[in-house]
């Protein structure tokens, strides 16, 4: 569809040199999925003739699993283990927006090292993110090397959330006013020697997997997203930046520690597989930069706002934060009713942009609680991307948008 | 604020009869009487550089009969205006739950638009896919969104044996 003047372009280069491109006139349609190595939890509906691809039908839904529909009916605080089901692997930023949003409504102020620690903890998850993103298009397009490193390059990272939060995946780190554990002398140094270790293994992931010639003849000039059709499709993320849109929530409308920090946003204006793969390869190394930051410049202090902070009795003050520097919940968080009002906060989550809206009526749950992930707003681009694609590129396609049905199904 | 989009939203205020609320100078949110002027608020947005929606909520009123939907409508192109949310209300009654489909305005509502009609049954009048997205295909008869469904919860305590 969008690449009807290429297509004339191909035309006229291949008439030139006396070649000319037949299209069997066949017409089909093929299920791709629901569980396919090639399409994860969706089944993808493909109208094909000869081998293009005329029109796709994503048929989502098949780990649905109605967590707006719950959050009326659970309080607000156990809601947290909920919303950040849907993008396992990217927990840290789907529990940080939604308690961003219970922030506003609350009136509540969050301590300056409780915000740094939320950089520090949604950098190290995004740098897991993007390791998993890159490993899961590796596997796309057959090569498993690349799979294996992505993973292995991701425990690095989860070892450090994992000391840092005490779980593995789903953190739960992030709590109304604060976060829940600090940060020890062993987790710094632990993270510094992970970031001198993916520092050199970003340039063998360039030699092995984005220079191979092989790798790049599947993703370059493939799944072009023009910046107009990034725009008008509401593209979000990595996605889009690819496209040479440079926006970024964290540079937008800076929340957590971002208005302090120095980093860059990588934008690349060719908007193909290939950008979209190196777009998040250089966010790990700006990620890396924004935590040598954090760990040198990390201000002392409280890390729960005092308003919570004085609830704590004093016996376990004593025992958890004194000893271990750990939150007890306070008895205010068990069925809080927060005023009447909504909010709405954005954050930039590992895929992109991820919205939370919240309309509060004055209970201890919420009235209505919106929930706008990446892969959700990826649904319309995957479909218009497709049109007019190859057959075979419809895994490159797919891989390079990093899309995770769940958290699109949510 | 821009000078542009003061003019603007003064031209919705006065001219559609709207109600225009700035929260904070990134949140705005504009209350529509009538659905049927709902896209030409939607065309004037669009005009001085709003490009895209973040999301489309409907909100069920039972105690009313009536549902709201709401649009955040943003900017990518425009980095002053991607500063800023737009959120548009608009209200429709139970008893013809529809509103006209911002489809033709803005591409990016396909996938809220649809996840509205399959949740809470409201309509949008010109949307060219207007089918289930994430429900079962026999799920028939509710909505899942509205108050009226209620989810059969178990209890946490266990009866004591007698």
């Amino acid at each position: 569809m969008t690449s009807q003047p290429e297509n004339e372009l191909q035309q006229k280069l291949l008439a030139s040199t006396g070649m000319s491109v037949e299209i069997v006139p066949i017409q089909g349609e093929l299920n791709v999925g629901p569980q396919h190595p090639g399409s994860g939890h969706m089944r993808i509906f493909v109208k094909l003739n000869g081998d293009i691809i005329e029109d796709v039908d994503l048929d989502v839904g098949y780990v649905h699993r109605a967590v707006e529909k719950l959050s009326e009916n659970r309080n607000y605080i156990h809601l947290i283990p909920l919303v950040e089901r849907p993008a396992i692997l990217d927990s840290i930023h789907m529990n940080l927006g939604y308690i961003m949003a219970v922030e506003k409504i609350l009136g509540v102020d969050v301590p300056e090292r409780a915000q740094y620690l939320r950089s520090f903890a949604a950098e190290v998850n995004r740098i897991a993110s993007h390791l998993y993103g890159l490993g899961i298009l590796a596997i796309f397009l057959g090569h498993s090397t690349g799979f294996m490193w992505g993973f292995g390059d991701r425990e690095v990272w989860v070892t450090i959330l994992e000391a840092l939060t005490g779980a593995r995946v789903t953190n739960s780190y992030v709590i109304p006013g604060g976060v829940r554990r600090d940060i020890t002398q062993e987790i710094k140094e632990m993270t510094l020697k992970a970031i001198s270790y993916q520092r050199k293994r970003l340039e063998d992931w360039k030699k092995i997997f984005f220079y191979n010639p092989s790798v790049r003849a599947r993703l370059e000039n493939v799944g072009v997203m023009s910046k107009e059709n990034a725009i008008k499709w509401g593209a979000v993320g990595p996605n889009l930046r690819a496209s040479g849109v440079y926006y970024d929530v964290r540079k937008i409308e800076p929340y957590a520690a971002y208005d302090k920090l120095d980093f860059e946003i990588p934008v690349y204006k060719e908007g193909d597989g290939l950008a979209r793969g190196l777009v998040r390869l250089e966010e790990i190394e700006q990620s890396m930069r924004i935590l040598e930051q954090i760990i040198k410049n990390i201000p002392e202090g409280n890390i729960l706002s005092d308003r919570f902070f004085k609830q704590i009795p004093p016996t376990r003050l004593k025992k958890y934060w004194e000893t271990y520097r750990r939150v007890v919940m306070p008895g205010y968080y068990a069925s809080f009713r927060p005023p009447k009002g909504e909010a709405i906060s954005r954050v930039e989550a590992g895929r992109g942009e991820l919205v939370y809206y919240v309309i509060s009526d004055g209970s201890s749950k919420p009235y209505r609680l919106r929930m706008i992930t990446p892969s959700y707003r990826l649904i319309y681009v995957f479909k218009e991307l497709c049109k007019g694609a190859r057959y075979a590129d419809l895994v490159s396609i797919y891989g390079s948008l990093d899309y995770f049905p769940p958290e699109a199904d949510r | 604020m821009s000078e542009t989009l003061k003019d603007t939203l003064n031209k919705i205020q006065t001219e559609l009869k709207c109600q225009v609320k700035t929260e904070s100078d990134r949140r705005i949110t504009i209350t529509i009487p009538d659905k049927l002027i709902l896209t030409k608020v939607a065309e004037y947005l669009k005009s001085i550089g709003f490009d895209h929606v973040k999301s489309v909520t409907g909100i069920d009123y039972p105690e009313q009969e009536k549902f709201e939907v709401v649009y955040h409508i943003s900017s990518y192109s425009d980095l002053n205006l991607a500063k800023i949310i737009v959120a548009v209300r608009v209200s429709t009654s139970y008893k013809d739950p529809s509103i006209p489909s911002l489809y033709n305005i803005f591409e990016s509502v396909w996938t809220g638009e649809r996840e509205t009609y399959e949740m809470l049954g409201i309509r949008f009048e010109g949307h060219p896919d207007l089918r289930r997205l994430f429900l079962d295909e026999d799920f028939e008869g509710v909505y899942p969104l509205r108050k009226s469904f209620k989810i059969k919860t178990e209890g946490v305590f266990v009866d004591k044996p007698a």
